[in-house]
């Protein structure tokens, strides 16, 4: 029994001695709201304070705090009461996951360092990873903490800076996949091929099911339904469990479930590998086996557009640019892996778990068992990050399949390896071709051809092929044009969603391409982007006439910033200063894409919204209540959330492709306007009065007329509420023909950044010194989560353009696999133009995904103009500009 | 069953050493990353043993095994030690040099241990223990490659010694990674320059990872020494610091990169020690 005291109480604890007391504080003891991200020291999640100094819980053995003091987020000292405050006033806490690791390390720093300064912040918090918030907010709210000097409280509803409203829970510690679990649930661990490509076989299972503690286990054998899913229908290619072959490394091939505190060793499973020749590239898998025998070439997919004829005009052009880019996988890098637990409640399978779209989760979840749709409920964590990946299934099926043979409750936690190596990537992509434009720099014409390592199985790698060829144009007008891009299959990992869909890939081949040519015209390359941004009535690339076109705005706005920036690097050696823009599409690709949103009011006067978007620490929670509380007239304080949860929320899609502030917005100001045109309807009352609460009734006041509804004496509705309304929104589009002309997206958001930055002469190193970032995102709900959402797409840019790489069996954990940290964020000045769009609730457009485009092509364009360089390839390691930079311009 | 002993002495962690079997954990900073809930088999903490921890002067400076990397940060150290107290605060965040120990640094013995080249630019000795007794082996017989030391079953690295005569002079320490924090070394030097009157009296440089274990540079050490301070840039010369290296092509960087940043880097380093 180990003796200590925690969060300033006596505690003990009954745990092996070398145990991790992140794994002790956890698993025994019940304090959840320490993290683990990766068991290795390299992300400072699980950071705890011993005898007030920070340490790595997970890199101590529990038996050393014997008679020592332990301090979690769980515990109360005055450097946290003001550090909670801080962070939420700031947003300094988005998905939440990092947050108990901050808190405490910024707690021991103020007890060392009353008012800290910028720089003992971020050398104290460099311990720490954070892939959401990009750090700036995060150092701010430390300063301001250190300083006394806490925002007020804003409120309000649309345009209002207010904190989010899951914000309390996220810097006490919320609630993650691994952090909630039924009692006596059994534990998950699941066999995973080592090889890309092997066959295997398992062989006899009785000795290995009959070791202590060995609960169950399951092939895909026991798999009852179709063990083939993907997520988009039509393409159901990926086994939950595979049988042989294993056509990847890191692919589940059979699943453990151990008994609960049984030490979860999978040594000596039985399974023998035979390794085969595996196809580790697109060109040597274009002319391979086939992984899938019915995608011949292992061709999964190509989409194309084309317009005029590119050919032709870039014949007679007065200047072409041609040009190669090459990326490589991109790993998410979230700090929560993916974990989850599973229940029966009745004969329904509940499951919990990390995920952006519980929808989809419940419909693949439900084939792969052989369960009828409504036997299976999902009901979403607190998301520790997704950023794309966790719109693939990763612990759902496998769960359910145990607790639905075993009728156990059980529960899976990813170990950090087995998060980077079994879920998705960024595709890889080999791009290539030519751009013109004619002798006053006006673009003529486009030729694009694109090559994208889509992995072992489907996951999102038709809506990259798609996506690419629309975006590729850049938010540019371009007369003409021919994009292809094609996804082949690989025994590399699965490559899906990651912010962007592809489009962050394309736009690096157009923008880099883009300053060559103003160079070519002699045009300053800010004002030949402004000659040929895209105009409101003109064409797109598919022949979409646009409307509430933001770039133009957008690069306009960072002309001072562009003068000023070029006149400080003027003379200066190794200086640079780039500029690249965005455009994207919010939603689905011309596919429906509808959310449902339901509020009720209850017979005690409160104001539910059942909101089925799931908030990954982007916001939604925060902005979709804020455009109901707008459209009902209701202040937001009066709100109460449900959800996400399948059994309780009507589905309001998958959190991706920027859809939830557009799509669900507008299905939240359809439901609200519903609720409240009834409420005046009942009133009498017109549009312009005024509603409020006061206690349980309504009191609506018109003019001089005030009215006043009794809730309680109103019948239930359907739903149990006194009144309820529910909107559904599935944004217009056209599908694309033959040539990709049509209309894929009824609302595109626009953005451009500049990059300042400095390359050491010598040693090839990019110091980057500002970003200044100009979106237009229609109308900014909440501008403090929009700013948010801006830093941390740039820190995800910078990481691509700098240093991500994932290289399967050698980059599988976070200290190979290098993700930005404090000081690799330089400050940032978020511009927010608002360009309304009619479509839009409010007039917002998406962001979350646009914010990272431009960042990588901006960085690579400020290198060249500080060095000259022309880069073909990211990251941009130093050893790899060091070469470019010795190549004769 | 875990087997863990934390022993409060010397003789007790000696004796129980002398059984065998054990697995010697310092900080953790090491063996945990690899370790699944927990650390498997009979573990060793030696974290408690009184005199294994902290640093004492006495004509040389001792330098407890388990000494933490914060400690030595926070320890008032002669100018020499300047390069292992930048080290220090190298070295992982925070957390990892509340706990991570030069010892167990030194035992690790990974080609790119930030600690160890401004132990070699000290010419440390590494101070070892046994049931058998004491006894002292230079770094470089020490470290013999990656992962391998000169560590014989029953015995611990209980210090490390900076014999007196190194601690002359001023010492600094450069670092380059792909990232800001928590960054394994690209390369990295330490360098020790004595300066009397103008001119560089000595001179010890070492460059991390860029071979399998930290490499002196003697021939750049020979080019500086008698140098005037203002001339020491010129007389690094790039075919120097490349003699001592054997660097790879990792995911990190090429070997050339390497060999070329090496220069650079020992050239920030004594100007930095110089400054």
């Amino acid at each position: 029994m180990i003796a200590f005291t925690l969060n300033g109480q006596p505690a003990t604890v009954d745990a092996p001695p070398t145990e991790r007391l992140s794994e002790a504080l956890r698993e025994r003891l019940g304090k959840t709201g320490t993290k683990v991200g990766c068991d290795a020291g390299d992300c400072g999640a699980c950071t705890v304070l011993l005898d007030g100094a920070v340490v790595c819980a997970c890199l101590t053995p529990v038996a050393r705090v014997e008679g020592r003091a332990v301090t979690t987020v769980e515990g109360e000292t005055p450097e946290l009461t003001r550090l909670r405050a801080a962070f939420h006033a700031h947003a300094a806490a988005q998905c939440g996951i990092c947050t108990p690791g901050m808190l405490m390390t910024a707690a021991e720093l103020l007890t060392r360092v009353a008012t800290p300064s910028l720089a003992d912040v971020e050398t104290a918090l460099g311990g720490v990873l954070c892939r959401c918030t990009g750090y700036r907010s995060i150092i701010a709210a430390v300063l301001a903490a250190g300083s006394g000097t806490l925002a007020s409280e804003v409120t309000g509803s649309v345009g209002a800076a207010i904190p989010r409203i899951d914000g309390a829970a996220k810097v006490a510690g919320d609630s993650f996949g691994a952090d909630e679990w039924p009692p006596g649930a059994l534990v998950v661990k699941a066999v995973r091929s080592p090889h890309a490509h092997a066959g295997f076989q398992i062989g006899d299972l009785s000795g290995f099911r009959a070791r202590p503690g060995v609960a169950a286990i399951f092939t895909a054998a026991d798999i009852p339904g179709r063990n083939a899913y993907s997520v988009i229908p039509g393409f159901a290619d990926q086994p939950a469990i595979a049988a042989t072959p294993a056509r990847f490394r890191g692919e589940c091939v059979a699943l453990v479930a151990f008994e609960p505190l049984a030490e979860p060793d999978l040594a000596g499973f039985p399974v023998a590998w035979t390794p085969l020749a595996a196809l580790s590239t697109p060109e040597a898998a274009e002319t391979g086996t086939p992984l899938h025998a019915d995608r011949p070439g292992n061709l999964l997919i190509q989409g194309r557009v084309r317009k005029g004829d590119a050919a032709a005009v870039l014949a007679n052009s007065a200047h072409v640019v041609s040009g190669e880019m090459t990326t490589g996988f991109v790993e998410h890098a979230y700090i929560e892996p993916e974990a989850g637990s599973a229940w029966m409640e009745g004969a329904t399978l509940v499951i919990r778990a990390c995920t952006q779209a519980p929808g989809m989760d419940r419909d693949d979840t439900a084939a792969i068992l052989g369960l009828p749709v409504d036997r299976v409920g999902i009901i979403p964590s607190a998301v520790g990050g997704g950023f794309g990946s966790k719109l693939d299934l990763s612990v759902q099926p496998l769960i359910g399949l145990v607790t639905l043979k075993t009728g156990r409750p059980c529960r899976m936690i990813y170990s950090r390896h087995e998060s980077m190596i079994s879920t998705t990537k960024r595709h890889p992509a080999e791009m290539r071709g030519r751009i013109g434009c004619d002798a006053t720099g006006r673009i003529t014409g486009m030729e694009f051809e694109g090559r994208f390592d889509t992995g072992a199985y489907s996951s999102w790698g038709p809506t990259v092929a798609n996506r690419v060829p629309v975006h590729v144009s850049g938010p540019y007008l371009t007369p003409h044009i021919a994009a292809h891009a094609r996804a082949i299959h690989t025994h590399g990992p699965v490559a899906g969603a990651f912010r962007g869909f592809g489009v962050p890939q394309a736009a690096l081949w157009q923008e880099v391409l883009y300053d060559r040519l103003a160079d070519k015209a002699g045009i300053d390359r800010l004002e030949f982007r402004i000659l040929n941004a895209l105009s409101d009535g003109n064409a797109s690339a598919t022949g979409q006439v646009l409307r509430a076109v933001g770039i133009r705005d957008c690069l306009a706005a960072l002309r001072p910033h562009w003068t000023r920036a070029l006149a400080d690097a003027r003379g200066k050696p190794g200086r640079g200063v780039g500029v690249a823009s965005c455009w994207y599409g919010c939603g689905n690709t011309a596919l429906p894409n509808p959310s449902t949103i339901r509020i009720g009011l209850s017979h005690a006067g409160e104001v539910i919204l059942h909101q089925g978007a799931t908030d990954l620490g982007q916001g939604s929670n925060t902005v979709i209540a804020q455009i109901a509380s707008e459209a009902l007239g209701l202040p937001l304080t009066a709100f109460r959330l449900i959800g996400p949860d399948t059994a309780l929320t009507p589905d309001a899609g998958k959190t991706s492709a920027s859809r939830q502030t557009f799509v669900t917005g507008r299905a939240a100001k359809a439901a609200g306007e519903a609720l409240r045109a009834d409420i005046l309807r009942r009133a009498g009352a017109g549009a312009t009065a005024e509603l409020s609460l006061e206690g349980a009734e309504i009191v609506v006041r018109d003019g001089d007329a005030t009215t006043r509804i009794t809730l309680a004496q109103l019948p239930p509705d359907p739903h149990g509420y006194a009144l309820s309304h529910e909107a559904r929104y599935d944004p217009p589009t056209t599908a694309l023909d033959a040539d990709g002309q049509g209309a894929p997206y009824a609302v595109y958001g626009y953005g451009a950044q500049l990059v300042e930055l400095a390359v050491d002469q010598a040693l090839a190193t990019v110091q980057l010194v500002k970003i200044t970032a100009a979106h237009d995102v229609g109308r900014a709900i909440n501008p403090m989560l929009a700013r948010g959402q801006i830093e941390g797409g740039i820190a995800q840019g910078i990481g691509f353009a700098l240093m991500e790489e994932y290289l399967p069996g050698w980059t599988e954990n976070l200290h190979d696999y290098l993700i930005p940290t404090f000081g690799d964020v330089p400050p940032i000045e978020s511009l927010l133009i608002e360009v309304p769009d009619p479509e839009g609730p409010y007039g917002a457009k998406g962001l979350g995904e646009h914010v990272l485009i431009p960042t990588a092509p901006a960085i690579l364009n400020a290198i060249r103009h500080a060095t000259g360089a022309n880069l073909t390839r990211i990251p941009v390691l130093p050893h790899r500009l060091l070469a470019a930079m010795k190549v004769p311009q | 069953m875990t087997d863990y002993a934390r022993p409060q002495t010397l003789d007790q962690a000696l004796s129980l050493l002398a059984g065998g079997g054990w697995k010697v954990l310092g900080g953790g900073t090491d063996l945990y990353p690899n370790a699944g809930t927990r650390l498997a088999g009979r573990v060793l903490d030696l974290t408690a043993v009184a005199g294994l921890s902290g640093i004492t002067v006495d004509d040389d400076l001792r330098i407890g095994a388990a000494t933490t990397w914060a400690d030595l940060a926070a320890a008032d150290l002669p100018p020499a030690c300047r390069a292992l107290q930048q080290a220090s605060l190298l070295v992982g965040g925070r957390q990892v040099q509340n706990a991570g120990t030069i010892g167990g640094n030194l035992c690790n013995a990974s080609p790119a241990a930030d600690g160890v080249p401004a132990l070699v630019v000290l010419d440390a000795v590494i101070e070892l223990c046994s049931g058998q007794g004491m006894r002292r082996l230079d770094l470089d017989a020490f470290l013999l490659g990656p992962r391998q030391t000169a560590l014989q079953p029953g015995e611990i690295v209980s210090a490390v010694i900076i014999p007196k005569a190194s601690l002359r002079g001023r010492s600094a320490f450069v670092k380059l990674g792909a990232r800001a924090h928590l960054v394994i070394s690209i390369a990295m030097v330490a360098a020790r320059l004595e300066v009397d009157s103008g001119r560089i009296v000595s001179a010890a440089i070492a460059v991390g990872s860029c071979s399998p274990v930290a490499a002196r540079l003697a021939l750049v050490e020979a080019a500086l020494t008698g140098a005037p301070v203002a001339e020491a840039m010129d007389r690094v010369r790039a075919v120097d610091v490349h003699a001592a290296l054997a660097p790879i092509d990792d995911v990190r960087a090429t070997a050339d990169y390497r060999r070329q940043a090496a220069v650079e880097l020992v050239r920030h380093a004594v100007a930095a020690a110089l400054a």
